[in-house]
C-alpha cells in the first residue's frame, strides 16, 4: 500500500509497510499510479499514453528509479506484521494516570471531566490510595523498568501534598524493584508558587501547562467559578516555571475550538511569550455545543494546519527553536512496528485510577461503570477487560485495515471511538481526518527541512 | 537518483524483528490530554 500526496510544492510517496518516505518529481508522482506489488522492469504501455507530455526517455528513467526502490523493498512492500498483533495480550501494566484530584479551581466550559468532578462527588485522592496505586503499578509491571505516572484530574495542584508524597514513595521503591519512574503533571497553573515550581522542575520528567493562547481566546472558555478568565494569572507563573526548567520537557498546551480555527495565531502568541514546546489540541466536547468542532469545519482546519506547518518551516530554517507536538515525527527512530500496532495501550499497559481507588482503562472511561476494571482496596482487576483492550490493534479495527496512516496513528482514541461509535474498535472519522492531515503536514515538513 | 529522493532508512520491517521490548512510553491518544500518536514517540533503545 502506498499513500501519495502533494503539499506545499512537495510530491510525497509514503510506502506504508516499509515506512519509506520518497519525495518525487511530478512525472514520478503520476507514474507511480502505473505500478503495483507485481511490477516488472517493463514500463506499462498505457503509461506512455497517459503521460504523453513527457519524453519516453524521461518516463523510462523515472520508472527505472521506481523499480529500483521497489527492489529495495521501499515501494509496495508487503504487510507482514499481523503475526505480531497478539504479542501484547499478556503485557504488563506500566503506565498510570493518577486522578489525584476530582475537583478543580477552574470551570472551563469545554472540560471533558465535567469541570473537574467527572460527574461525581468532588474529592481528592488520599495519600493511602496513591500509595496503593504505586504498589499496584510496581506489582503489575513485571519485566518493565520504565514506568509512567501522570498526575491528572481535575487539578492536581489542589492536592499537591499527596503529589509530593507519592513521588517520594515511588522513588523510595525504585532501587528495590528495579524501576525507573517518570512523572508527568498537567496543570491549569493557578496554584503554582515557587515551591511547587521547584518540585515540578526537579521531579517531573514532563509537565503540561494548560493555556489556550491569546488572552481573548483563553479567557472565553478557561474561566474560574466566578466567570473570570485566568490568562493574566497563569501566564507569569508558567513563564517562571519554564524559565527555571532548563532542558527538561514541557508543553504549553492549548485547546482549540470552533471559536479559534485560526489557532496558528495562538501558537505564535505563546511562542512570543517564551514557550517553544507547543501543543494544540482540538476540543473534545458534546457536538451540540456552540464551540464544538463539526465536520464542516474540516476544510478550514486543514488549511490552518498547512498554514502552521509552513510557518514552522520558515522559522526553523531561520534557526528558531520551536517544536509543535503534533508535527513531531522521526522517520527513522520512531517506535518499532510492534509498538505501532497497538497505539495507546489503554486498558492494557495503561490504566487510570480515581480517588476512590477504582481502576479504569483510561481517564476518559472514568465514571462509566460498565468499563470499571477493578478497585485497589479489594484487589480486583478484571483481566478479561484487559484482554479485550489488548486486542484493540490496527488489525482488529476494520477501518484501520485500509488506512495508510495506521502505523503512525495506531487506531485512534478508544474512548472516543466508543463514545461516538459505540465500539472501541470503530475509529471516529472526524479525528481520523484531523490526524491524517497532521501526519501529512509532519511528513511534508521533514521533506522541506531536508531541502 | 534524479527523480526520487528517499528521506529515510525505511526500517519498519527491521524494527519488527528487533523490537517489542515494551519500554517506550504508553501514549494517550485523547485530545483531552496531550494526545500522542506513536508518531510522536521515540524508541527507548
Amino acid at each position: 500500500m502506498i499513500h501519495k500526496f502533494s503539499l506545499n510544492g512537495y510530491n510525497i510517496i509514503l510506502d506504508v509497510y516499509s515506512g519509506a518516505v520518497h519525495v518525487v518529481d511530478d512525472l514520478t508522482f503520476r507514474l507511480v499510479d502505473f505500478t503495483d506489488e507485481n511490477m516488472t522492469p517493463q514500463v506499462p504501455a498505457k503509461a506512455y499514453d497517459a503521460l504523453s507530455e513527457y519524453s519516453a526517455e524521461d518516463i523510462d528513467s523515472a520508472y527505472a528509479e521506481l523499480f529500483e526502490i521497489f527492489n529495495r523493498g521501499q515501494l509496495h512492500a508487503a504487510d507482514d506484521y499481523e503475526k505480531f498483533a497478539d504479542m501484547m495480550i499478556n503485557a504488563s501494566v506500566k503506565s498510570m494516570c493518577l486522578n489525584i484530584s476530582h475537583d478543580c479551581n477552574l470551570a472551563c466550559e469545554y472540560c471533558f471531566a465535567s469541570k473537574g468532578g467527572f460527574g461525581g462527588e468532588r474529592c481528592l485522592m488520599s495519600g493511602e490510595t496513591a500509595r496503593k496505586a504505586i504498589d499496584f503499578l510496581i506489582e503489575r509491571s513485571v519485566g518493565r523498568r520504565n514506568l509512567e505516572v501522570d498526575f491528572f484530574g481535575g487539578e492536581p495542584l489542589m492536592n499537591f501534598d499527596v503529589v509530593r508524597k507519592t513521588v517520594e514513595y515511588a522513588r523510595s521503591k525504585e532501587a528495590e524493584y528495579g524501576k525507573n519512574f517518570r512523572f508527568t503533571i498537567t496543570t491549569n497553573g493557578l496554584l503554582l508558587d515557587d515551591d511547587k515550581i521547584d518540585f515540578i522542575n526537579r521531579e517531573m520528567h514532563n509537565c503540561v501547562l494548560s493555556i489556550d493562547g491569546r488572552r481573548e481566546v483563553n479567557d472565553r472558555l478557561r474561566l474560574d467559578w466566578g466567570g473570570k478568565g485566568c490568562h493574566d494569572r497563569i501566564l507569569p507563573k508558567f513563564k517562571k516555571l519554564v524559565a527555571l526548567r532548563g532542558d527538561k520537557d514541557y508543553y504549553a498546551r492549548a485547546t482549540y475550538t470552533r471559536y479559534n480555527l485560526d489557532f496558528t495565531n495562538d501558537i505564535m502568541y505563546l511562542y512570543e511569550q517564551g514557550f517553544d514546546q507547543l501543543s494544540e489540541e482540538p476540543v473534545v466536547s458534546d457536538p451540540k455545543l456552540d464551540f464544538s468542532i463539526q465536520e464542516s469545519d474540516l476544510p478550514r482546519i486543514f488549511e490552518e494546519y498547512e498554514t502552521l506547518a509552513k510557518k514552522l518551516i520558515e522559522m526553523k530554517k531561520a534557526g528558531e527553536r520551536i517544536n509543535f507536538f503534533h508535527f513531531m515525527i522521526d522517520l527513522d527512530q520512531g517506535p518499532c512496528a510492534i509498538r505501532r500496532l497497538r497505539g495507546c495501550s489503554c486498558g492494557n499497559e495503561y490504566v487510570a485510577v480515581t480517588p476512590q481507588g477504582d481502576i479504569f482503562p483510561c481517564h476518559q472511561f472514568v465514571g462509566h461503570d460498565e468499563w470499571k476494571m477493578g478497585n485497589l482496596n479489594d484487589g480486583t482487576f478484571n483481566t478479561d477487560i484487559k484482554k479485550k483492550f489488548a486486542r484493540t490493534t490496527i488489525y482488529n479495527k476494520r477501518k484501520c485495515r485500509e488506512c495508510w496512516a495506521r502505523f503512525y496513528c495506531s487506531g485512534g482514541c478508544n474512548a472516543i471511538n466508543n463514545e461516538k461509535n459505540g465500539s472501541i474498535l470503530e475509529p471516529y472519522g472526524l479525528y481520523c481526518e484531523m490526524e491524517k492531515k497532521r501526519l501529512e503536514c509532519a511528513i511534508m515538513m521533514q521533506a522541506a527541512l531536508a531541502d | 537518483m534524479k527523480h526520487i529522493k528517499t528521506l529515510n532508512n525505511a526500517n519498519l520491517k527491521e524494527s519488527a524483528v528487533k523490537g517489542g521490548c515494551g519500554e517506550c512510553q504508553a501514549s494517550c491518544q485523547s485530545a483531552c490530554k496531550t494526545s500522542c500518536t506513536v508518531a510522536n514517540q521515540k524508541c527507548e533503545k
